[in-house]
């Protein structure tokens, strides 16, 4: 469960950074879709954020330590909306474009949960 | 708001880059001195060090202001300067760092962020104080 959103959410974040990404490309700000889009990858986060805590609860270990394995949950889940918050301010193409880094961070946070959990 | 916004367009991305580099920099030092100080004091240190310019850096872009663009070069400099000796330190003399701290090969282990971020930073600083100011739309 935790393994499979961990793929769904490195997939999906791939897919926000590349359509926000094409959106700065077109020189436009973040719309209604995009934040749809956002909130979607939000609940994923959310989601595995709750998994992983009912995981430890239950005395599971993580691999790397349970505090970085914590931090690197909240930081995921905090990652694209802090970006969305930044994009409603930026209503530019870079807005945009801080979606999309947002979006590659959480991806790149996610290949790190992979291996904080069990390698 | 009167003084120059740094955060407004490219700055804002910017902003975003130094804070996701400011909240990794001072939650692995935070916990690297935390629980295990004495395994590599001085990589934890520089850890440390590069986690507090980091968040000077954020401050800065986001208050604006000619004095905080000023002192945004003068950090983005140093971090630069940071990166670069930190970087060949790491590559030159392994043996001194048991454990990688953020700016070790260069930001390797971090996409090359850390090398790339003050190079963006000084140019955008720089543009930001020679472009006339626009008005502020509301």
């Amino acid at each position: 469960m935790l393994h499979a959103l961990t793929v769904a959410l490195s997939v999906a974040a791939l897919a926000l950074a590349a359509w926000c990404g094409f959106a700065a490309y077109r020189d436009q700000p973040t719309k209604d879709w995009h934040f749809i889009g956002m909130a979607v990858v939000t609940v994923l986060a959310l989601a595995q954020l709750v998994v992983g805590i009912v995981r430890l609860a239950r005395g599971e270990k993580a691999d790397e330590g349970t505090a970085i394995f914590l931090a690197y949950l909240i930081g995921a889940f905090c990652a694209v909306p802090a970006a969305g918050f930044m994009s409603l301010a930026e209503r530019t193409r870079w807005g945009s474009a801080t979606v999309a880094a947002g979006a590659v961070v959480l991806a790149v946070l996610e290949v790190r949960l992979f291996d904080i959990w069990e390698r | 708001m009167t003084g120059r916004r740094l955060s407004r367009g490219p700055g804002m991305l910017l902003v975003w880059l130094y804070g996701v580099m400011s909240v990794g920099a001072v939650s692995r030092s935070a916990l690297q001195i935390v629980t295990e100080f004495g395994r590599a004091p001085l990589a934890y240190t520089l850890s440390a060090m590069a986690a507090v310019v980091y968040v000077f850096i954020t401050y800065t872009l986001v208050r604006g202001g000619e004095r905080a663009r000023r002192a945004a070069l003068v950090c983005c400099a140093a971090e630069l300067v940071g990166v670069l000796t930190v970087g060949t330190w790491t590559l030159a003399d392994p043996g001194a760092f048991p454990d990688a701290t953020v700016w070790s090969d260069y930001g390797y282990g971090y996409l090359f962020i850390p090398v790339l971020l003050p190079v963006t930073g000084i140019l955008w600083l720089r543009k930001a104080g020679t472009a006339p100011t626009r008005p502020s739309p509301a």
